[in-house]
């Protein structure tokens, strides 16, 4: 296959970027994404020009590093992988494929494809974690947990915060992302100490991020790599307006 | 900052605010439509007159619906604000993009802003009117034992103080009512086809943006519940953004070619 593609190439934060044209010859239909680009920054480099730079770790769609706008998707057309598992299978010989950056205030562009989202591990600094007792771990059935809570809870906690529901979100929102956080401690009794305070912060600390408010498009939910459910953002409201009434703090 | 400030200019506030004004606006669309179904009704307006004094002067409907312009206004321009605020949140936008999401979602402050501007041009046809232009009356004599009217319409330089005269006349057995003829005035402007058009196409926008907004104020609620949200989705869609609408168009096609 022949693809051709148009990358954002932008030196730095400060500086302003644009489309640039490559073309890849001999690309292989069982290729991922990634590799795609590997094959042509191994070509541009030969060439002596700057390779792409664009983020990627464990290329198996569990560590959330891959970040790639394509063709006006996040992660490319393929529902619920990332794009480390998105293959070249799924394009046509000759296609041409236009490949972004995450657009987002609170995600500046570092050079290229590659943004800054530490702005959601501020986030997840500010409440996403619950208190730990030291000692040994105690027996697993001392706490009961349904099934139905449990399940729920593990859905949420997939979240592998690869920042697709902000890419893909009209207001650049980060409502899936904290949901998600917020669900997958709420529903178990391990998070209910800091239950209360961890809506609040995290809602708190995302404002003032820079993300958008949420507008139930459902956009973030429909382009999520893991599929995480809408019904995390209504948890979200009722757990951080039932701690802004509830809550001891003024 | 006190935390109700805190709370209602947070993200998830702001939109509380959205969601609550939103619905509240919602029953008044019920009720509005309900009361203006009297429009239908074959009696030369008697019925309809009569419910425009009821509502511009019983006091408790009076304060409801100045309560009702402030939360338009605020709904309104929050919305607006909000919008504003998001779009903030992506400076650079992308070359490419394939929504994923529903047209309507994603255009609530166009269908929002389509509205307001309906309703300055409503407000304006038949509210300002109401209350501040010398209107025609006309008086109605209804027959108590059939139901019977007989209407009048009074020359174009009667007038009076009060909203409404009613007598009784106890031998004929007849009552008499003059009010000012706010029916004739909507009959008379429905007849120009540009004003049916645009009342037709605004009530496309009240279904557009309730299609998504009905939905999605219970979302931002936190109701969420597969129990629930399938009927809140269903109310949503048929009674709001479908039968409501009709209901309302209908009023200016009725009055355009049937009457």
């Amino acid at each position: 296959m022949t693809i051709k593609l148009k990358v954002w190439k932008q030196k730095n934060a400060n500086s302003s970027g644009h489309l640039e044209n490559y073309t890849v010859d001999h690309v292989s239909p069982d290729m991922s994404f990634l590799e795609m680009f590997d094959v042509l920054n191994e070509q541009l480099v030969q060439d002596n020009k700057e390779p792409i730079a664009f983020d990627h770790d464990c290329r198996e769609g569990i560590c959330g590093m891959c970040s790639m706008y394509i063709n006006g998707q996040p992660h490319g057309p393929l529902k619920g992988v990332t794009t480390c598992q998105l293959h070249m299978r799924s394009f046509k010989d000759g296609d041409t494929i236009v490949v972004e950056p995450w657009r987002a205030s609170a995600f500046p562009v570092i050079k290229d494809l590659v943004v800054d989202r530490t702005a959601m591990d501020r986030v997840i600094a500010s409440g996403g974690f619950v208190s730990v007792n030291t000692g040994n771990a105690q027996d697993a059935n001392n706490l009961p947990i349904g099934k139905d809570k449990a399940d729920m809870a593990f859905a949420a906690a997939a979240c592998i915060g690869c920042g697709a529901c902000v890419a893909a979100c009209k207001n650049a929102s980060a409502m899936l992302f904290v949901s998600a956080k917020v669900s997958q401690l709420a529903l178990l009794p391990q998070g209910q100490p800091e239950r209360e305070v961890r809506a609040l912060n995290m809602v708190a600390q995302m404002d003032s991020e820079g993300f958008g408010a949420c507008t139930n498009t459902g956009a973030c939910a429909a382009e999520c790599p893991k599929e995480i459910s809408l019904d995390n953002i209504a948890r979200l409201n009722r757990e951080f307006l039932g701690a802004s009434i509830s809550s001891q703090e003024l | 900052m006190s935390w109700i400030t805190k709370t209602l200019t947070s993200s998830i506030g702001k939109k509380l605010l959205m969601a609550l004004t939103g619905l509240f606006l919602c029953t008044f669309l019920v009720v509005h439509l309900i009361g203006n179904l009297q429009l239908f009704k074959n009696d030369g307006g008697y019925a309809f007159n009569n419910y425009a004094v009821f509502m511009t002067t019983f006091p408790l409907i009076k304060i409801v619906s100045y309560v009702n312009y402030a939360l338009i206004l605020f709904h309104a321009f929050w919305g607006l604000y909000i919008t504003y605020k998001n779009r903030q949140s992506r400076p650079i936008g992308y070359a490419v993009v394939r929504n994923s999401s529903s047209v309507f979602s994603r255009n609530m402050a166009v269908m929002g802003t389509i509205l307001l501007v309906y309703l300055v041009v409503h407000m304006s046809d038949f509210w300002y009117r109401y209350h501040n232009e010398h209107l025609p009356y006309v008086q109605y004599t209804e027959q108590v034992s059939t139901g019977q009217i007989s209407t009048t319409y009074l020359d174009d330089s009667y007038t009076q103080e009060v909203k409404k005269i009613e007598t009784f006349n106890e031998e004929a057995g007849t009552r008499t009512v003059i009010v000012k003829d706010l029916y004739g005035v909507v009959s008379y402007s429905f007849q120009n086809i540009l004003l049916v058009l645009f009342y037709v196409l605004a009530m496309f926008a009240v279904s557009f943006h309730l299609i998504h907004g009905f939905q999605s104020a219970f979302q931002t609620l936190g109701w969420s519940h597969p129990k629930y949200t399938p009927l809140v989705k269903n109310i949503g869609v048929w009674i709001f953004a479908i039968l409501i609408p009709i209901g309302y168009a209908a009023m200016p096609i009725y009055f355009y070619f049937i009457k």
